[in-house]
């Protein structure tokens, strides 16, 4: 019997219509765990590196995590991954909710999607009834409409749907897959819109087994509890009310403006009665204590839901205050854009039209007002009209088709991927190789188990790493204890601290595990219920296999690297590895390309950033040293 | 002569405070899989949430007694502007839905207050709310008051059957029961 996971893909190919359910091998989940492990594989084995991502051959993966189904808390994220006409590289995504499990209960640990459908379709799971429909009485239909609309044609309340909005059906490239109140961004709504698949509707009534049952369920009971009683995990976000951090220190407009003062008293208290005037309550995800999802019913609009910065980007971007992202957040979610990168993408549109770039000829019939241009240009983009047809490529691959200097204005992008709008004073080393070397495109989806900054007194130091339960090893304690200033820090430290940060994310992003009761929230007080010192034993107990520490990481090591020669494969190499210039206002490019060829050095890579053969064959990649040979990616002289 | 008690168990419901999070359901379904804690099928749970996120619906729901027909109407409640289907509060193991059938089987489950030995402190339902949306309440009342209550159920379903068969029909009846029994 396999334990934990079902031990089958289902196998779509929706030029043909074809529809297989697949048995996986049995010592996969071993070595690549599930989720983005897995699907990585996957990439790598059947989507040849010059595919175009708009090509019938390029793969939409979705994945549950290994532990989804099992009793784990908070084991909820379903992984999305195909490659990106943004990036042309691979895209990552997750989201929320209840996706994940059902599908899981349904029998399959994935759904691989490959091939174009001749008009809109849906594919519907019912354990083993699997069918692909027509879709077309869904054209322009909301995600959460489309979602309501499929439990009625479904006589199904409990069907669980992941669908896209008009965005992805003109293949925006900022499009979102939408399920419930989660939104998986960076990339993936494009690609399901250009298969012409509208949504994913699944339901499940399989069992999930375990190999240890009464241990497992001893163990994840104490999590459980520990997470309902604890502050120290889920989204803190939710309900502080002061909101001045992102306020205060991210950037407005096009990620140019600071507003260091802006926070306010008088703000606080209206907003927080805008909120509680207008909230219905407080949401969660499959089998988690936490409610990090405010859920809002604004006049007029569908009700939507958001976590943590997703309620500023737009008024941010705006310059206007948090009842305009009310209003436009319901109208964004039914469209399916990402909330984080489209704020951005307009915002930049507007400032090119106060440059002279673009002119009013470009903007016919747009109102004056910040909020009107907001909702024109969101309009023009998800339907990919007039200047929303370039728009709708994003901000980096606007900029080059609108030329004439509107280049200098894609100021906030790394790998052609808009960042978070947050312009700093001096570097801090560790988020300088997060974001130039991140391949999960967003520094949310990478920072997050070693503090962002130093705490300003030893007796504060020393009370963080007396309850640190999540170290990996004893020296992260030492680098804590002694990190006084925050750009005054060791390379090597910099180095293990940017390989925990990561490896919590990619272990997370291969179980399933929610990123706010593990990954992400280490920084923010280190009490986080998951960690990488028991997180081997939830394995074992779940799966059967024999799984500690070291293993584990190694787990992640395969599956980080191999991701990294998937990019490789695709043309990623050292050049493309710069963070934003104005990211941090001092910056010493001698001591970031040393520091970056240190960290190469250290994660086994050559100096263009590219694993070699050594390194590939210590973590069982051997596979892959090949193929990049064979391609002339690898010299074969560099081998040992 | 001091009287003798009984215990009364009982789970109290706020929809206002679940967040749909169904781990109520995961527990369920774990610790009646055999062995205990061996499997997790939230359709085998013998409580399920009905949720709706476009209409803000969440309701957790037990399961009771099986029916062999459904309803023949429907009935939509308002409460405090807010829509919900009479089937949102039923309690039934109904062929019109599949709630509390067991998927592999086909039988009905219905909700047995985690019955164990040793007797559980709580049901696993709420021990695993962490918003307390489900509380557990116990209390002891006297056997008399209960012996009552139940025999004044008793008479109310004996008159409706005799209502609908007959005096005859029923004494008829619970004589070859009685036989059979002996
Ligand atoms: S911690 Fe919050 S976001 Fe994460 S699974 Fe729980 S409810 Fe969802
Ligand atoms: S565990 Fe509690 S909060 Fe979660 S769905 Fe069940 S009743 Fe609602
Ligand atoms: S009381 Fe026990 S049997 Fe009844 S629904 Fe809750 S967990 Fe299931």
């Amino acid at each position: 019997m396999r334990y934990a996971e079902t031990g089958y893909n289902l196998e779509i190919d929706l030029s043909s219509g074809s529809i297989a359910k697949v048995p996986t091998a049995p010592d996969l989940a071993e070595a690549y765990l599930g989720g983005q492990g897995s699907a990585a594989k996957l990439l790598w084995e059947r989507v040849p590196p010059d595919t175009d991502p708009f090509s019938p051959d390029n793969l939409l993966i979705f994945s549950t995590g290994l532990l989804h189904g099992t009793p784990f808390p908070a084991c909820n994220r379903t992984v999305v991954n195909t490659f990106s006409p943004q990036t042309n590289l691979m895209s990552h995504s997750l989201f929320g909710g209840f996706f994940g499990p059902e599908l899981k209960y349904a029998g399959y640990d994935k759904i691989v999607i490959r091939g174009k459908a001749p008009d809109l379709v849906y594919l519907y799971i019912h354990d083993d009834k699997v069918e692909i429909r027509d879709a077309t009485h869904l054209r322009g239909k909301g995600t959460t409409e489309t979602g309501d609309l499929l439990k009625q044609e479904l006589k199904d309340k409990r069907v669980q749907v992941a669908a896209i909005g008009l965005a992805g059906e003109n293949r925006v490239y900022m499009a979102s897959i939408d399920h419930n109140h989660a939104s998986a961004a960076r990339g993936v709504g494009v690609i399901m819109g250009d298969k012409r698949l509208k949504a994913i509707a699944v339901r499940g009534t399989k069992s999930v087994n375990v190999a240890r049952p009464a241990e497992l369920f001893e163990m994840s009971h104490k999590i459980h509890t520990k997470m309902a009683e604890s502050s120290g995990c889920g989204d803190w976000m939710a309900v502080d009310e002061d909101d001045s951090f992102h306020h205060n220190h991210f950037a407005w407009g096009n990620a140019r403006t600071r507003r260091p003062g802006y926070w306010n008293a008088e703000l606080q208290e209206r907003w927080t009665k805008l909120k509680y005037d207008h909230m219905d309550r407080q949401t969660g995800c499959y089998n988690c204590p936490k409610k990090c999802r405010n859920v809002i019913s604004w006049p007029g609009r569908q009700r939507f839901g958001y976590k943590c910065y997703g309620k500023d980007t737009y008024h941010m971007a705006a310059f206007l205050e948090l009842d305009f992202s009310y209003d436009i957040l319901a109208v964004a979610q039914e469209y399916g854009v990402d909330s984080y990168s489209t704020p951005q993408v307009i915002a930049f549109a507007l400032e090119l039209l106060e440059a002279g770039i673009l002119t009013d000829k470009d903007f016919p019939g747009m109102p004056a007002d910040s909020a009107g241009r907001f909702f024109y240009l969101l309009e023009k983009i998800v339907r990919r009209e007039g200047i929303g047809d370039i728009l709708a490529d994003s901000v980096s691959q606007a900029a080059k088709r609108i030329g004439n200097g509107a280049e200098a204005f894609d100021h906030n992008t790394t790998k052609k991927f808009e960042q978070l709008p947050i312009k700093l004073g001096k570097l801090n080393p560790a988020y300088f190789l997060m974001i130039a070397t991140g391949e999960k495109m967003s520094i949310t989806q990478i920072e997050g188990s070693f503090p962002q900054d130093p705490l300003p007194t030893e007796e504060q130091r020393q009370e963080f790493v007396d309850k640190w339960e999540a170290v990996p090893d004893q020296k992260f304690k030492e680098y804590f204890l002694n990190w006084k200033k925050r750009n005054d820090i060791s390379d090597e430290a910099t180095c293990d601290i940017v390989d925990w940060n990561e490896a919590m994310h990619y272990i997370d992003d291969s179980l399933g595990f929610c990123g706010f009761v593990s990954s992400f929230r280490g920084q923010f007080g280190g009490d986080v219920p998951y960690h990488i010192n028991n997180i081997p034993q939830a394995i074992a107990l779940a799966t059967g296999f024999e799984m500690d520490k070291p293993k584990l990481w190694k787990n992640f090591q395969r599956i980080r690297t191999l991701i990294r020669a998937v990019n490789v494969r695709r043309g990623l190499r050292r050049k493309d590895e710069r963070p934003p210039e104005d990211h941090w206002a001092v910056r010493d490019e001698n001591y970031e390309q040393q520091l970056l060829s240190k960290y190469y050095n250290f994660k086994g890579w050559n100096s263009d950033g590219i694993p070699t053969r050594a390194t590939l064959e210590q973590l069982d990649l051997a596979y892959v040293a090949d193929d990049l040979e064979q391609r002339g990616i690898l010299d074969k002289a560099e081998a040992p | 002569m001091k009287p003798a008690m009984k215990i009364e168990q009982e789970i109290l419901i706020d929809v206002d405070k679940c967040t749909g999070c169904r781990a109520c359901e995961m527990a369920c379904s774990a610790f009646h899989s055999l062995p205990k804690f061996s499997s997790i099928n939230p359709a085998k749970a013998r409580i399920r949430v009905v949720s709706d996120e476009i209409r803000d619906e969440y309701v957790p729901v037990f399961a009771g007694n099986h029916t062999k027909s459904g309803c023949d109407g429907r009935h939509v409640y308002t409460l405090d502007g807010k829509t919900y289907s009479e089937c949102s509060f039923c309690r039934a193991s109904c062929p019109t839905r599949d709630f509390f059938i067991e998927p592999d089987s086909g039988l009905p489950l219905k909700c047995d207050m985690c019955e164990s030995t040793p007797a559980l402190e709580k049901p696993w339902c709420v021990q695993v709310c962490g918003e307390e949306a489900l509380t557990y309440k116990r209390t002891e009342v006297p056997r008399e008051q209960a012996t009552q209550e139940v025999s004044g159920e008793i008479e109310a379903s004996l008159q409706a059957l005799m209502k609908q068969h007959g005096m005859e029909a029923v004494i008829h009846h619970l004589k070859e029961m009685a036989n059979k029994d002996r």
